[in-house]
């Protein structure tokens, strides 16, 4: 949808990575000013132009230029800038038109990097001036939006940016069209299209997320009992991704940085600002044996997207060697047991040794074609393991166990990652070898960390008291998790306890501050937040369908929402029973997300009233168990929550840098 | 290749076939009169059916497109057939190296489910091609073979450490391969 601007109108972005594209009949100088809250553009180091074309989160082109590509990447943009405006002005001194009424009317557009239009605008109504203000992009309570403006200055330059009070606006001005003049000189006669050249932004500006992956991951038996529609497969044609574990995927093409005007010749609508890092290099295999595996060895724009898409192509070889090997081991002892029966029934081995050689025969059968499958089993265990062995040590934190090294490194992240470890998946015949759980963000469903009584497989008693208190952990961690994975500011949790029993494990994300407010408790507690999550829900709603998300109103606070419910139903009246139903199934379209961690037996006096809430929502245990099943074969995998290993004190030292980041996010 | 003729699919050079696809191809049918809509397509579908010891054990088919264990792959649906260029419009991908032990044959059918018989069809065939090296193992014309609607094509078993393809060209009828299990049976 584009919005064609007129003048004084604004719009606003939802993407933070943007084009903005400039179009003219003639060679036009493009640049943009950086202001504060105040208007002010504190130096001259707040000017992008031609002759410093590069500041945090945007680009300018070096060249005059009919055409005009600036990258803007407005979460790169330094907090204290509030506004940043693009402005377009005739060169001086090299012969071409002196005023913007000789030449047709710009026209600007900005664009999602997809080249989707966002919105755009033409400057009319232009005479003598020489220069002008386009378009201004700016924050409005939190949110950044875009304005034409179409201010025109006769006095050009000099006097635009000494109307930003600027104070060394004619000096500055003077050197701009210096470098433009140089520019202009130095450059090889303009290709037809102009000037196409663009450098990369300085902010990396991630990757294009428009993987083929799929995207509703997992199925659950547990909720309803009944095994999931398998494939995440649409009925005709699309595959999920496969995995060739030796194949070396040819890097993504990276752009190599146009020196000076050189033509770029990246493919326009995959512009990555960002060149992805080049796929690792895989050794050659020796003949016959499987290559080296190496963490990376997957298509993707980035290596975080190349890690998941390996992630998942691991999970789903494992599914499928251990396929195969269920079904020949289920073959091998049907077929013994038939061979076996035969024995029985035929008279003539009731006589002497044949019935105890044909037995015997029946059995070698048997063992031999099982020992077969397990070799060919062990065979491919053997190279998933080695693969795990290189993978595992190379996940970024939202893929790595909280054991992981690179914990102990963290640092709040300036984007959010495409998927988060949920937790560790394996299948009985292959016990060590574990799969990491990656699903996407934002996350699709709820999440219901299941405090009833398990079917532990470990054999292990928990009481009832203890599977509370480790299904609060659990949910902490998780919580934790996502806050540490999301930049600052970016995602905000809230806490209902309406008995405050979780207190003690609630701790470390109320002692470390980095929740929104403290617990909610008692009935009023929990009438308040669901009241407040549920108005923001009819509120995004009623904005995105009436296309007006400028209406929201002020202060709204845009950050992804997760609610975590402790204690279920307790302290939940009707009312908030149907509020938490309805944030359940519209909120994760707007944001707002859901953690129950609830015993679904203590509210079974609602009957099958909540049965949709269950079922909609992804159980996870706080004890490993084998309740969900793989898109592909479904098999059961053993499920195992992230715990934080004991004693460690990682949690707390990264909730309190995510605490330090939100504090200075929120000044 | 002739129908009953059998070959190894070891190479001369000790190596032996490590993938083999079958390759199914038709031309749509033209549309005629005034009502273009009305004219029916035609919908041939691949399907390759994994036996172990002469039980079906997996089916790879338009509604599942890769057999459980990832070994036999199926590119997609195609529901009207191509334009007769001679390209496939529907292949099965064999792995022959990644088949679970247990299974010792695969047999490739090929089904009318919109119901036309191949005399109805136009420039249908179906191949069998060795993917290493895109070199041609059989390859039988369908169309104008007779008032059948499904063909049993081809099966290959192992023999010894390898495999060996076996050409069947059996004219059979059926709307999809559960209808065409009696007809494969004897073939295993």
């Amino acid at each position: 949808m584009t919005a064609e601007l007129v003048r004084g109108q604004n719009h606003p972005l939802s993407q933070a990575r943007l084009e903005i594209r400039v179009s003219a009949g003639a060679p036009i100088v493009a640049g943009a000013t950086l202001s504060d809250e105040n208007g002010k553009v504190h130096g001259t180091e707040w000017v992008a132009h031609p002759g410093a074309p590069t500041l945090p989160g945007l680009e300018v082109s070096r060249q005059a230029a009919a055409d005009h590509r600036l990258a803007v990447d407005l979460d790169a943009v330094p907090e204290v800038v509030h506004r940043v405006s693009v402005l377009l002005a005739l060169p001086t001194g090299v012969g071409g038109p002196v005023r913007f009424g000789a030449v047709a009317a710009p026209f600007v557009a900005v664009t999602g990097l997809d080249g989707s239009e966002v919105a755009s605008y033409t400057i009319t109504g232009l005479d003598a001036e020489s220069a002008v203000v386009a378009l201004e992009l700016y924050r409005r309570q939190g949110a950044w939006k875009v304005r034409a403006v179409g201010q025109g200055y006769a006095g050009g330059l000099a006097e635009l940016l000494a109307d930003q009070n600027l104070p060394e606006a004619g000096l500055l001005a003077n050197g701009i069209n210096d470098a433009v003049a140089q520019g202009l000189a130095r450059s090889v006669p303009a290709p037809p299209q102009g000037d196409r050249s663009r450098q990369q932004a300085t902010p990396a500006m991630g990757p294009d997320q428009g993987g083929t992956a799929p995207t509703s991951p997992y199925g659950t038996q547990g909720a309803s009992g009944a095994v999931p529609p398998p494939p995440a497969t649409p009925p005709y044609g699309g595959q999920p991704p496969h995995h060739t574990p030796a194949a070396g995927y040819p890097a993504a093409p990276a752009d190599p940085p146009a020196a000076n005007g050189g033509i770029n010749y990246s493919h326009p609508g995959r512009q990555n600002t960002a060149p992805p890092p080049p796929a690792p290099p895989v050794p050659p295999a020796q003949p016959g044996q499987p290559g080296q595996p190496v963490a990376g060895d997957a298509t993707g724009w980035s290596m975080d997207e190349r890690l998941y898409n390996q992630v998942w192509g691991m999970f789903e070889d494992l599914a499928r060697t251990t396929a195969a090997y269920r079904s020949a081991v289920d073959f091998a002892d049907s077929r013994m047991e038939k061979e076996l029966d035969q024995v029985l029934s035929d008279p003539r081995s009731r006589i002497g040794g044949q019935g105890d050689a044909a037995r015997e025969a029946a059995q070698a059968k048997h063992a031999q074609l099982v020992d077969q499958a397990r070799a060919t089993l062990d065979r491919d265990l053997a190279q998933l393991t080695a693969e795990s062995d290189v993978v595992e040590p190379a996940l970024p934190p939202a893929y790595a166990r909280w054991d992981n090294p690179v914990w102990h490194a963290y640092r709040v992240p300036m984007e959010t990652p495409m998927a988060l470890r949920l937790g560790d998946l394996h299948l009985p015949e292959s016990d060590p070898l574990r799969i990491p759980m990656l699903v996407r963000l934002p996350l699709e469903r709820g999440l219901w960390i299941d405090s009833g009584t398990p079917g532990s497989l470990d054999g292990a008693f928990h009481d009832s008291h203890d599977l509370r208190r480790l299904a609060l952990e659990t949910a902490v961690a998780h919580a934790a998790r996502l806050l540490a994975v999301h930049p600052a500011g970016d995602f905000t949790v809230h806490v209902i306890d309406p008995a405050g029993s979780g207190a003690q494990a609630l701790a470390p994300l109320v002692q470390t501050g980095v929740l929104a407010a403290p617990p909610a408790v008692g009935a009023a507690g929990v009438t308040e937040v669901l009241g407040r999550l549920t108005q923001r829900v009819d509120l995004v709603q009623m904005a995105v369908r009436g296309g007006a998300s400028e209406s929201l109103p002020p202060g709204f606070d845009t950050s992804e929402q997760l609610l975590i419910v402790n204690d279920f139903p307790h302290g939940f009246d009707d009312r908030a029973v149907n509020q938490l139903r309805y944030l359940a199934d519209e909120g994760p379209s707007v944001g707002v997300h859901l953690m129950m961690v609830a015993d679904r037996e203590e509210a079974s006096a609602y009957g099958p009233l909540l049965d949709p809430l269950w079922r909609s929502l992804l159980r996870l245990t706080p004890v490993p168990e084998d309740h969900l099943a793989d898109p592909w074969v479904g098999h059961a995998w053993t499920y195992e929550p992230p715990l934080v290993p004991p004693g460690s004190q990682v949690l707390q030292q990264v909730l309190t840098q995510v605490a330090a980041a939100r504090r200075s996010w929120n000044r | 290749m002739t129908k009953g003729q059998a070959i190894s699919l070891q190479k001369n050079d000790g190596g032996s076939l490590t993938a083999v696809r079958m390759g199914l191809g038709w031309q749509a049918a033209p549309r005629r009169g005034l009502f273009g809509s009305r004219t029916r397509e035609v919908d041939l579908d691949a399907s390759a059916v994994l036996f172990a010891d002469k039980q079906p054990v997996d089916v790879v088919f338009f509604r599942h497109l890769v057999s459980d264990d990832g070994s036999v792959r199926h590119t997609g649906d195609n529901l009207v057939g191509g334009v007769g260029q001679g390209g496939d419009d529907e292949a099965i991908l064999v792995d022959l190296q990644r088949i679970p032990v247990h299974i010792d044959q695969i047999v490739f059918t090929v089904n009318s489910f919109t119901g036309q018989t191949f005399q109805e069809v136009q420039n249908a065939f179906c191949r069998l091609v060795d993917e290493t090296n895109g070199q041609e193992l059989a390859r039988y014309t369908l169309a104008g073979g007779g008032a059948y609607t499904a063909q049993i094509m081809a099966k290959v078993h192992r023999t010894g450490p390898g495999w060996t393809m076996t050409a069947l060209g059996t004219p059979a009828n059926g709307r999809t391969f559960q209808d065409l299990m009696p007809a494969i049976l004897p073939h295993l």
